[in-house]
């Protein structure tokens, strides 16, 4: 049996007052996809940065486990710097600062963190080529600004190039499939189908089920109402193809 | 890959306390406090000035007089009264006979200062290839390079020595471009200039290698006034590059430098500054009163004037380097970068006058507010009828860092031809909690994703700076920020 990368039990979380996340558990073992489904609303994204530590996000009850160490207690830049790595929905701008600037601090940042010696100037470069490569990117893209005039596709496939980077023990994407045609989605699914390892686990947030025919998950989890309402393997994804969320939430039949 | 990471020099920079607050103990030559006749022929005397540069001085003072009590008013700034007769108007380090000839024969402990600012003269001379003309307190201690420069005729040396070497050409420019009573600080020092630098580069010949001058404030209650002339001689080229630190101190001092630049016909003179004199506490006490009046004149056909500035230090900055373009088809450029924090103020800009046809100048302001602090860009373009097709592009734009800060933008547009054409844009954001979380969940701390962002809104500037003080200018914007996010 494999060790547990993430264990969530109990978790509430408020943004601005309101509760969204209403006890909501979940396991992840160590090189496990897990896919969290559900609709507008149910709390996925709140998931996503209650892990990550994003400001605003007020855990009010439970525990999140990380390895066995208390993740909640971690700053963002230390849970970064421990392995966690968000695909951002709608990755943010930063005018001026090239991707290579920009991610080289971050992996020397991390290796910092995590006591590893720092990576040179070549050997980030000749990397970065590799999985740019892999990528379907222009080397161009490592001197261009942050998400700067980046389209939808470029963004996403932006945040997985990060990811492969960084090399994460978790990886969360909240809806890295939104936006992307057809194309694109094939050639970040396999980026992120390439990341998967024994060591490696990856929770994969999605409205649609289309992703999950590229990226193959373990488990599927439906969230509805800030708390996980059904789990199973991938045959839930076409279930929930075919009647859709209301048949979990109970708000109204679709059949 | 086009510019130098900023992290790694900012994580080893990373204490809030200024860096730079260490008093060096040297015996030094100083005067009374106060200001009269009596103490400028002391100054000029002590300096063994001929009678006209005295007489200049003089004349100055006299028009100072005239203007007592008429400080200017107009800028976003606020200060108590400066006292000027609470001011030493004189302070040298002692030297042997007239001042060394070489490093050896400068002071143990000055050449250990400049240790510990991160300036060895002997690696730099050797290693970034920079001729540097150290100015400590108010007298020129060091000179280097200067066979070398004076093989090319190129003379860079204290302002004192080119008025004992080059009176003819010391008396031609000086004054030229900043006239003795141009504004209440440029006249008193007009009237008390200590010492600065001075530089020509003659015709037809490009100065191969980037002159450098660090300023340092040292002596208590001392004020600084430095005077610097740079004449570029018709097809030359020279890059000048000023920067400054200066220990801690609790007193205000004053600094009140007047920097002349004259490029002629196809000249071209590149100034940069990366100023980083103490800012004064969190509280705002304390810190470096600076009044600047720094102008070039493109006085020959073509010529080029270019000031590129980043201003992080100085509890007050009252700044505005212009350009005069006289002559047709001249050029002037100004890039600026104004950092503020906790309680630091900065009132900061440019002036660029049309006077020619086919004149351009180009305007790039950053400013970034921090803490308790006021920024304010203030810049004036004046087309003169004169001035056919003169063309003008301005950029301002703030940041602002929390919610205590202010950042203002004054623009002055006086257009008097209609052939002119000149734009203005101007923008005012904030860091936004999105781009913080971006770099923190990226595993960035705080503070270094605050210096990475803030590099990124500066960099059409930072390009603009040579190599060596790019790295530096990098890390100043990260110390001098450090504390203003969460």
């Amino acid at each position: 049996m494999s060790e547990n990368i993430l264990e969530i039990r109990n978790l509430h979380a408020t943004v601005g007052g309101t509760e969204i996340l209403k006890g909501l558990s979940l396991t992840l073992p160590a090189g496990e996809v897990h896919a969290m489904m559900g609709p507008n609303g149910s709390g996925k994204s709140t998931l996503s940065y209650v892990l990550a530590g994003r400001e605003g996000y007020e855990v009010t009850a439970g525990e999140v486990v990380y390895k066995g160490q208390d993740l909640l207690a971690l700053a963002p830049d230390e849970r970064a710097q421990a392995g966690i790595f968000l695909a951002f929905q709608y990755p943010v701008e930063i005018p001026g600062v090239a991707n290579s600037v920009f991610l080289k601090a971050a992996v020397n940042a991390q290796r910092r963190g995590r006591g590893e010696p720092e990576l040179d100037a070549m050997d980030f470069l000749k990397r970065a080529k590799v999985e740019l490569a892999e990528l379907e990117m222009d080397q161009e893209f490592l001197s261009r600004p942050i998400n700067v005039g980046f389209s939808g596709g470029e963004k996403k496939r932006n945040e997985v190039f990060q990811m492969a980077m960084l090399e994460p023990t978790l990886a969360i994407l909240d809806e890295t499939d939104s936006g992307l045609d057809i194309d694109a989605l094939r050639i970040v699914a396999d980026g992120v189908n390439r990341l998967r390892a024994p060591d490696r686990s990856m929770l994969v947030i999605t409205h649609y089920q289309r992703l999950l025919n590229h990226i193959v998950p373990d488990h599927i989890h439906v969230l509805a109402k800030g708390r996980i309402v059904a789990s199973g393997g991938k045959e839930l994804a076409l279930e929930l193809e075919a009647n859709g969320y209301a048949a979990f939430t109970g708000e109204k039949s679709a059949a | 890959m086009s510019t130098p990471e900023p992290m790694d020099e900012v994580r080893t920079l990373t204490e809030g306390e200024y860096k730079f607050g260490f008093i060096t103990e040297l015996e030094e030559d100083t005067i009374p406090k106060g200001l009269n006749e009596d103490v400028i022929r002391l100054i000029s005397a002590k300096k063994g000035e001929p009678e006209w540069l005295l007489d200049w001085r003089l004349e100055s003072y006299a028009k100072w007089q005239a203007m007592a009590g008429h400080e200017p008013t107009w800028a976003r700034i606020h200060h108590p009264p400066i006292d000027f007769q609470d001011i030493r108007y004189y302070s040298a380090p002692k030297s042997k006979d007239d001042g060394p000839k070489s490093l050896d024969e400068v002071d143990p402990e000055l050449l250990e200062t400049y240790e510990k600012l991160g300036i060895p003269l002997r690696e730099q001379e050797v290693l970034a290839g920079v001729a540097v003309d150290a100015v400590f307190d108010s007298i020129s201690v060091a000179t280097t390079y200067k066979a070398k420069l004076g093989e090319l005729g190129i003379i860079f040396c204290s302002f004192s020595e080119a008025v004992r070497e080059h009176p003819d050409l010391v008396r031609r420019y000086l004054g030229s471009v900043v006239p003795q009573g141009d504004n209440f600080y440029a006249c008193l020092n007009s009237a008390v200039f200590s010492d600065g630098s001075f530089v020509y580069i003659p015709e037809g010949v490009r100065c191969p290698m980037e002159l450098s001058t660090y300023f340092r404030i040292n002596a208590a209650e001392t004020g600084q006034f430095e005077r610097t002339l740079i004449v570029a001689a018709p097809g030359s080229y020279v890059s000048y590059l000023e920067g400054c630190t200066a220990p801690m101190r609790d007193e205000n001092q004053l600094h009140a430098a007047v920097v002349e630049l004259v490029a002629l016909e196809d000249a071209e003179i590149k100034y940069s500054t990366v100023q980083n004199w103490y800012p004064g506490n969190a509280e705002g006490k304390g810190g470096i009163y600076n009044f600047v009046t720094k102008r070039g004149a493109c006085r020959g056909r073509n010529a080029k004037i270019s000031w590129t500035q980043v201003e992080t230090g100085s509890a007050i900055t009252w700044k505005y380097p212009s350009v005069l373009l006289e002559a047709e088809g001249s050029v002037g450029e100004f890039y600026s970068v104004a950092v503020t924090n906790n309680r630091q103020q900065a009132d900061t800009g440019t002036k660029m006058i049309h006077l020619a046809p086919n004149t351009s100048s180009t305007i790039i302001s950053k400013g970034i507010s921090a803490g308790h602090s006021q920024n304010t860009y203030r810049g004036l373009v004046r087309v003169n009828p004169k001035a056919d097709n003169a063309r003008n592009y301005t950029q301002c734009d703030s940041l602002l860092i929390g919610e205590d800060c202010g950042g203002h933008t004054v623009p002055y547009i006086q257009v008097r031809n209609r052939s002119a054409r000149v734009e203005h844009e101007a923008s005012a954001s904030k860091i936004s909690d999105d781009q913080l979380f971006y770099c923190q969940a990226r595993g960035l701390g705080t503070e270094d994703a605050v210096s990475l962002i803030v590099n990124g809104f500066c960099k059409e500037v930072m390009q603009k700076l040579p190599m060596e003080f790019a790295v530096e200018a990098q890390k100043l914007l990260g110390i001098s920020l450090e504390g203003s996010v969460g």
